[in-house]
């Protein structure tokens, strides 16, 4: 059996992330570190970890198949992920730690001070998880069937499975370590393979038409390229700020200056592993271009060590990608699923369910929801379709995140406004590429990339609301902006809060 | 919604029952804004269903010296009323002025007359409920009075939370003070103990203890960290086990990611000195008190847990419900201040019964609307 590898490989990251998750990982401390026990957790781990869940499967599968299929453009999708931190240092982290939200709804409310402003977010965090989920259920069935010829839905039905029992059987925590251990695990399953074959390329020397093709080599090829570029550079520069998953992460920085070193260390380990996709994306149009004719690109990763180096070898380097990209749907997929459960439990179901049983209930409806639209959807390359979920993040909570540390006129009814119609534009436009609707001309272009029209008409929608309801300013505005934007350790006069490290304790 | 149901025929009783309902609602809809204290917010927010209640032209609210809230026409009688509330404030009682006191010469301007009462807390005048009208008759003023005595009552309601809370922060200031005697005495005794034989922990000791009466005795802030919190607990541990060596066995599981949390300032510590107390009194051999903080999403769960000789639920109850006889150190005021701090929700649960040890768990939600600087 020559898929023996690839089975065991996907097995054990599945087992192993079960275990974790069932049984947590305790450590415990005794009187002889005591001071071990309390003390917080470092920036590099911290920052680790957001790689760790962030890093999707189209990081790790999808964006070489781009690459392999469309070119030089598609280079933009490993730019802008990464670049989506630079915001996020530039403008985000520190008060976003500061106003100590723990999720983006937190957030909405604590900064408008309203009730409904954070409902909806909350819709909108449920709608961008379930978005994002799509794509990770779709790779693995990709991954699955490439791997062992299994129909693609069985992969899906696993991945919700394994996602499923975790958070049932009390995988609430995410615990730090284990996500910045996902992260090296994805470093080494895609750098250890890739060394071998570009070694094999180099003896080999060979090189294809293919390669020098002026529509794939040069950029802003096609109709609308202009437009879909930089629809595209808008949405994944400015979706990062609203991924929940991602924004739960930052509560564990101790404080503001924390949150920007996580955030640089983050873009240095985003830098270097975008590095790698490409590279096997131009692998792939030497060696596999095939590919490109029967559509099934997303699966280069996986196809090339087979072809290029056969035999064992080839074997256990596809089981080391399979592995590595099981680890990258399940963390991602969990952080989602708990993200997503999070907001259902609480703001849907508390009313009828203590905490833990309505966190139950909304992971596994959250699961199943996506796993029954993974099986509608049309099968969107797996990077286009988490791009997708980046474009609500930018038409959504990017406004509310910027305008609400950055603009102090912002009200309730402003916000409120902005979320709704950048939200429903945008996701009306992705539910219907994702279902399969590609209309042609302008308007098709606009739906295959509305980042560009919407987050302008979000943040136009915000500004304008606020300022027709100007009077309508939150009670505590003047508090909550020395809150975000003081340093911790300037010494002022916080009312009743006393932080970390303010002069005079 | 609520209109939609007055309009139906039949369905409310007759019309004197509706006006009464309208009335109780309109009064309950100014409550929650009253409740705050009298301020231009509070003021702004309620003015306009006092106008409703009284159906005047217009209804002014004031502090003791000017306008804080107008509602309805003929503004331009707006900046006298800061004039009106000083005089008002002097007199003492309801006053009446006509339209020459107002000097008004708009021939549109069809006041006439304004009532002017002043509003109570506890028998000090804060301010004003000013009516304008065409005419002053006996019914308006006496619903004039009946309304001011009403609002009165409401920012007198408002007082006494504030005091209430002033008393738990009283309160707190006292916990801050109230490091034992004893354990001051046997903790420097313990460290006296140490001097020659070991004198780098001595000096470790002292700085711990040094850090310790600090963190304690801090004044400013009622908020703090998980992590600041639980390092001013390692450190009265550590002075515990100076002096009590290996009877008091300690572990300590921490879950790094919920060490951010926002918690009321020393309200865990009080819970870990409870535990050392009853983990080793009246107790032969080892003690083992257990800590644990985990993670569960949004909130962090934090256990207090010791092996010692357990506690009678009753008097457990009895703590809680703030009897000040107990011989638990303020744990009534932890469990309020739980409370006022993140909802009813989130108190202390207490596990305890004689011979079976005792253990305390403490819910925090990692982000708290009301929590704020």
């Amino acid at each position: 059996m020559n898929d023996a590898f690839a089975i065991v490989a996907i097995l054990t990251v599945s087992l192993v992330t079960l275990a974790v998750g069932a049984f947590g990982l305790r450590i415990s401390r005794t009187t002889s570190d005591f001071y071990v026990a309390s003390r917080a957790i470092s920036p590099a781990l911290n920052a680790s970890a957001i790689s760790g869940e962030y890093l999707s499967a189209a990081s790790f599968l999808g964006v070489a198949g781009l690459v392999l299929a469309r070119g030089a453009d598609m280079l933009w999708y490993p730019v802008g992920w990464t670049a989506g931190y630079l915001i996020l240092l530039v403008f985000v982290a520190a008060p976003l730690r500061r106003s100590r939200a723990y999720t983006l709804p937190d957030f909405a409310e604590f900064r408008v001070e309203s009730v409904p402003a954070r409902k909806v977010a909350s819709a909108l965090v449920v709608l961008i998880g379930v978005l994002y989920l799509v794509p990770q259920f779709q790779g693995a069935g990709l991954t699955l069937r490439t791997l062992t010829g299994a129909p693609s839905w069985l992969g899906a039905v696993v991945v919700a499975l394994v996602v499923l029992v975790n958070v049932v059987s009390g995988g609430m925590r995410s615990i730090t370590i284990v996500q910045a251990f996902q992260y090296w695990l994805k470093l080494v399953a895609l750098t250890f393979p890739l060394a071998f074959l570009l070694v094999h390329w180099r003896r080999d020397g060979r090189t294809t038409p293919g390669l020098h093709a002026t529509d794939w080599i040069e950029p802003m090829q096609g109709h609308y390229a202009m437009y879909l570029t930089y629809s595209l550079i808008l949405a994944t520069f400015l979706g990062t700020m609203g991924l929940p998953h991602v924004v739960v992460r930052f509560y564990t920085n101790r404080d503001g200056r924390a949150a920007r070193r996580t955030t640089v260390a983050v873009l240095g380990m985003l830098s270097v592993f975008y590095l790698l996709p490409p590279l096997y994306g131009v692998l792939g149009r030497v060696y596999t271009s095939d590919l490109i004719a029967s559509g099934k690109t997303d699966s280069v990763v996986l196809e090339l060590p087979g072809r290029l180096l056969g035999g064992s070898a080839g074997e256990l380097l596809t089981a080391l990608l399979g592995a590595g990209a099981f680890a990258a749907f399940l963390s991602t997929s969990s952080g989602l699923v708990v993200s997503v459960g999070g907001v259902i439990g609480q703001d849907l179901l508390g009313r009828w369910f203590d905490g833990v049983t309505a966190f139950r209930i909304a992971g596994a409806v959250g699961a199943l929801v996506t796993l029954g639209l993974t099986l509608l959807s049309s099968g969107l390359a797996v990077a286009h379709a988490v791009e997708l979920a980046f474009a609500v993040a930018a038409s959504t909570f990017c406004p509310l995140l910027l305008l609400g540390i950055w603009w102090r006129g912002l009200t309730a009814r402003g916000a409120i406004a902005g979320l709704v119609v950048g939200g429903g534009l945008s996701a009306s436009a992705v539910l219907a590429t994702m279902l399969g609707a590609s209309p042609a001309g302008w308007f098709g272009a606009v739906l295959a990339q509305p980042a560009l029209c919407t987050v302008p008409i979000a943040f136009a929608t915000m500004i304008g609301g606020s300022l027709l309801t100007k009077g309508r300013l939150p009670a505590h505005l003047g508090q909550t902006m020395v809150r975000l934007h003081t340093p911790e350790d300037v010494e002022l006069d916080r009312g009743n809060y006393h932080p970390e490290g303010a002069v005079g304790g | 919604m609520v209109a939609w149901r007055w309009l139906r025929p039949g369905h409310l009783g007759t019309e004197a029952d509706r006006a009464t309902f309208r009335t109780l609602h309109t009064a309950s809809l100014m409550t929650a804004s009253l409740r705050t204290g009298l301020t231009t917010s509070s003021a702004e927010r309620s003015v306009k269903h006092l106008r409703s209640l009284l159906a005047t032209p217009a209804v002014a609210l004031t502090d003791t010296q000017g306008l804080l809230a107008w509602d309805g026409r003929f503004g331009h009688h707006a900046e006298q009323t800061g004039k009106l509330a000083e005089r008002a404030v002097a007199d003492g009682g309801t006053t009446i002025r006509d339209r020459r006191d107002l000097g008004c010469v708009d021939p549109a301007c069809s006041i006439r007359k304004v009532v002017i009462t002043p509003l109570t807390v506890e028998e000090r005048v804060v301010g004003t409920l000013q009516v304008f009208s065409s005419g002053a008759s006996a019914g308006l003023v006496r619903a004039t009075e009946e309304v001011a005595l009403w609002v009165s009552g409401q920012l007198e309601l408002a007082e006494l939370d504030a005091s209430r809370t002033r008393m738990m922060e009283a309160e707190v200031r006292a916990l801050r003070a109230q490091i034992s005697p004893h354990f001051v005495y046997n903790a420097l005794n313990a460290i006296a103990s140490f001097v020659r034989t070991d004198p780098d922990r001595a000096r470790d000791l002292l700085v711990d203890f040094a850090d310790f009466t600090r963190y304690s005795f801090q004044r400013h802030g009622e908020f703090t960290t998980l992590e600041e919190e639980l390092r001013s607990i390692e450190r009265y541990l550590v002075l515990e086990q100076a002096r009590f060596g290996d009877r008091l066995a300690v572990t300590l599981r921490i879950a790094p990611e919920v060490l951010p949390v926002t918690i009321p300032v020393l309200s865990l510590q009080p819970l870990v000195e409870n535990a050392v107390r009853h983990g080793l009194a009246q107790k032969a051999g080892t003690g083992r008190i257990t800590i644990l903080a985990e993670d569960f999403d949004r909130e962090a769960v934090i256990s207090v847990e010791d092996d010692g000789v357990g506690e009678d639920p009753e008097r457990v109850r009895r703590a809680l419900a703030g009897d000040v006889s107990m011989d638990s150190i303020g744990l009534g005021n932890v469990d309020e201040r739980l409370r006022s701090a993140f909802g009813d929700e989130y108190g202390l649960v207490v596990e305890t019964a004689p011979g079976a040890g005792t253990k305390v768990t403490v819910r925090v939600p990692k982000f708290a609307a009301g929590v704020r600087p």
